[in-house]
């Protein structure tokens, strides 16, 4: 929203990871006006439902186009839109239960199409909205409030996902380090093929993890969160899985698949082999 | 002896070519200047199981499979023991002496399809002799199948020298066998060709045609009979600059890339049937509430749940009005026919383009199959609308795009006007709000956008009577000629007729003329007489007469039971 607007009510948790993904993202999409004199029209932010959706709206300044649609369906509709214009910059936000459980089933889809969308997704480990249930990344045996007596559940590891089901760009990034994330978000946008930047948004209010994220420097204790070295390869896809070998998140670009046809590209090529007739001539191919 | 039509039925196993026969036979009439019907239902699976199709042939203009037949060609025991109480008096049953044997009942004619057919050279030439056979017992010219045979395998490149005058031998080879047999069914008079162009296809395939016409240029689609090859034709066929046509993942993700595609001004459309129509509830609530102009095309078979997937039905009314959780009534157009499932098809597009919102179109497996002659569409004078986009001033600075009660042009991501789409109740702009007055303009403004579709056209008989019959959908066909019946038996002089394909919102004249009667019998294919049901909530005294067999209405069957409703004909009973 742009004005001012009396009537939208909602607001984040103070603190919460959200606040510093929305900077990030705008930052990128700023950059991208300027770098790539793209009008901020050509952009749009497909939302999922939950506390990460509502950054379609908490956005300041000029608006990008936006969809704040149904809870895990962020991806089918960026499909049609990016399918439908394929010009404009699709930028998908959801959170890790929207994205990684309900709508689970169409991060593959979309990985084996190569679609040209970059979606950020704000993990929290938790369902925020509805107040603190377990979500697809909490980890075993936490409490919550839908399992009071610990998760039967092992975490799901999301990076590990998207390596294996063909993610083309995969990024990680903390909440808190905004300038880091708005660089990945932007390569991500830049990339040409289906990228994911998966952050680690905590949530103040039922799963604050920014200590044991970012550990304590003074008292020795080290972060659970650590920066990917210089050295990695990301075009690599065996040195990227021996990353998540190891404890804890690993912050960075993970993994850069050399760029491959996009869905579009793939659409556009295929098309050339279609025969292309007029209606009136579809219609006259029935004739008696 | 001259008759005005012929019904001749063709049952046996999945998989012995039954189709081709049917729709050879009926495609050959329809070049000869005849109007032709075909008929087909058939299990869920490939080769194998209990199979038929009915063809039609006739003089005038074909409204249904009709009834009782004239000729029934059975490939096996178990479809003579299936059909064989369905042959008038005085028809024909062929079978296939290979097969089994039967005694001659004075009626029956077997003869070894497959094995005369193998002597033309051509392996496959049992249709043809079957054809041949049929030809016979209707006295029909041998030229008219010969010219069918020409102008289908006369392509020498790609089927050889020989397939033409092989088949045009089996096809002698069935008419000596019938004219052997001494049977003799007349024969149809000779045919008047329509002064206009026609047009041979099925239901599915003139949706196709009209989608097309009316400008859509996005398709997406997920496998499911009986709307399979909609997705199939366009995969083909929707071909072109800035038109794609893709099998997605699910019915969920087609109903949701159909969002993302019409937001970002596309024409956009998918076709499902039941099952999948279920899981497009959340997304078409979704289309509703964002304002997205969309079309989905319900192709209706027996349900609920996995159901009867190759069978007919008329039982997803309920559902195509109320998809969705919350305060939804979508615009339905439901086909009566081959010819309306063009029609309906591009008033649909013109509709969704209308009012901003998802429109379905409601047909049914009876018609996706059906093939039929009908008249060449002047797509000249079929208009089509577009959608009014936002051309304003408001660049980026959040255009209220929902803010008037009434429709508000609407932008298109890369001009102007940016705003948010939302599922969730929202205001102006597309913020999400909870304000009860919000709530109310909003509500009153996605309903009241209705208004613009009460447009439609029906079609009025003998409206003077105070009893009416009005089918809806595919039912159209077999009570418009069980009405005609009736009339000519004089026993319709207090039955009127009304129908129309704009099921919701009605046309508002229709529903007044409606209101007046004292009885409106709707002819409707599922328990619950969903749409007599419907009516009724409006102010109709509607009842319906139901049927759930998987099957469309019989001829004769109908007639009874209207009828016996109104108290008329053989049946004793008080008149309304």
């Amino acid at each position: 929203m742009s004005e001012k607007n009396p009537e939208y009510d909602f607001k984040w948790c103070p603190g919460c990871g959200d606040f510093g993904v929305r900077r990030a993202l705008e930052q990128a999409v700023a950059r991208r006006l300027i770098e790539a004199e793209e009008p901020i029209e050509q952009t749009v932010v497909v939302a999922g439902i939950g506390c990460s959706g509502n950054l379609v709206h908490l956005l300041e300044g000029d608006q990008p186009f936006g969809i704040h649609g149904l809870h895990g369906r962020t991806l089918p509709v960026a499909f049609g839109v990016k399918t439908g214009q394929p010009d404009l910059n699709v930028i998908v936000v959801a959170g890790d239960g929207d994205f990684l459980s309900i709508g689970m089933e169409h991060i593959a889809p979309q990985a084996q199409r190569n679609l040209n969308v970059c979606a950020v997704v704000m993990d929290n480990g938790v369902y925020g909205l509805t107040k603190g249930q377990s979500s697809p990344t909490s980890e075993i045996g936490m409490i919550t409030s839908s399992t009071p007596f610990g998760k039967a559940e092992e975490g799901l590891n999301p990076l590990r996902l998207y390596l294996t089901i063909g993610v083309s760009h995969i990024a990680s990034a903390l909440s808190s380090k905004i300038k880091d994330m708005a660089n990945m978000i932007y390569d991500a946008m830049e990339y040409p093929g289906f990228s994911v930047v998966h952050v680690q948004s905590p949530c103040t209010e039922y799963n604050d993890t920014y200590k044991i994220l970012k550990g304590d420097p003074r008292k020795g204790i080290p972060g659970r969160a650590w920066d990917i070295a210089d050295d990695h390869d990301p075009s690599s896809i065996d040195a990227a899985a021996s990353l998540l070998e190891r404890d804890g998140i690993p912050l960075g670009l993970l993994y850069q698949a050399e760029p491959n046809p996009t869905m579009d590209q793939r659409l556009d090529d295929l098309k050339t082999k279609a025969r292309v007739l007029t209606t009136e001539q579809m219609v006259a191919s029935y004739g008696v | 002896m001259q008759t005005t039509d012929f019904r001749i039925r063709i049952a046996g196993e999945g998989g012995q070519g039954l189709l081709s026969v049917a729709e050879g036979f009926a495609s050959a009439n329809v070049q000869a200047g005849y109007h032709a019907q075909t008929f087909a239902t058939f299990p869920s699976q490939i080769t194998g199981g209990p199979t038929w199709f009915q063809v039609r042939i006739s003089t005038e203009p074909i409204l249904s499979r009709g009834d009782q037949l004239d000729v029934l060609v059975a490939f096996n025991e178990h479809a003579y023991e299936a059909h064989k109480d369905e042959v008038r008096e005085g028809g024909v049953v062929v079978y296939d002496s290979k097969a089994f044997q039967m005694e001659d009942n004075g009626s029956s004619l077997g003869v070894p399809f497959d094995q005369l057919g193998r002597s033309t050279g051509n392996p496959r030439a049992a249709n043809m002799v079957v054809m041949g056979m049929l030809a016979g017992l209707m006295n029909m010219p041998q030229s008219i199948l010969e010219e069918f045979v020409k102008q289908r395998w006369g392509n020498v490149e790609r089927y050889g020298e020989k397939t033409v005058p092989q088949n045009i031998h089996g096809l002698t080879l069935g008419r000596e066998e019938a004219i052997k047999s001494g049977y003799n069914l007349g024969e149809l008079a000779p045919p008047e060709k329509p002064d206009y162009d026609q047009i041979f296809l099925n239901g599915n395939e003139a949706v196709c045609l009209g989608a097309v016409h009316a400008g859509l240029n996005f398709y997406v689609g997920y496998p499911i009979s009986p709307a399979t090859t909609i997705l199939v034709w366009m995969e083909q066929w929707l071909a072109g600059e800035e038109k794609t046509a893709y099998q997605v993942s699910s019915e969920i993700e087609a109903i949701n890339a159909i969002v993302g595609g019409g937001y970002a001004g596309k024409k956009a459309m998918t076709a499902t049937a039941g099952p999948g129509f279920s899981l497009m509830s959340e997304g078409l609530g979704f289309a509703w509430m964002a304002e997205i102009p969309l079309v989905v095309c319900d192709v209706q078979r027996g349900g609920p749940a996995t159901g009867l997937p190759t069978k007919t039905e008329q039982s997803d009314f309920f559902a195509a009005m109320h998809p969705a959780h919350g305060d939804v009534s979508l615009p339905i157009i439901a086909p009566g026919s081959v010819e309306e499932c063009f029609y309906a098809a591009v008033e649909a597009f013109n509709w969704a383009e209308r009012y901003q919102g998802p429109v379905i179109i409601l047909s049914e497996h009876s018609l996706s199959e059906r093939k039929q002659n009908v008249r060449k569409p002047d797509l000249d004078a079929v208009p089509i609308e577009n959608r009014t986009v936002y051309h304003g001033a408001n660049g980026t600075n959040g255009y209220h795009r929902y803010e008037p009660r009434e429709l508000s042009p609407m932008p298109l991501p890369g001009g102007p006007g940016s705003y948010v789409a939302n599922a969730s109740e929202h205001d102006g702009m597309g913020d999400t709000t909870h304000l009860p007055e919000r709530h109310i303009q909003m509500t009153e403004r996605r309903f009241g956008k209705l208004k613009l579709l009460e447009t439609g056209t029906y079609e009025s008989d003998n409206t003077a009577a105070s009893v009416a019959v009005m089918p809806w959908g595919g039912s159209k066909g077999p009570t418009r000629e069980v009405w005609q019946r009736m009339t000519e038996t004089g026993t319709a002089d207090n039955l009127a007729w009304y129908y129309t394909m704009y099921l919701n919102p009605l046309p508002p004249a229709l529903l007044d003329e409606l209101r007046e009667k004292e009885l409106v019998i709707v002819p409707e294919l599922n328990y619950q007489g969903q749409f007599s049901s419907h009516l009724r909530s409006l102010g109709v005294r509607a009842e319906s007469i139901t049927q759930y067999t998987g099957l469309p209405f019989a001829i004769g069957d109908l007639t009874e039971r209207i009828e016996e409703r109104i108290g008329v004909g053989r049946k004793e009973g008080v008149a309304v």
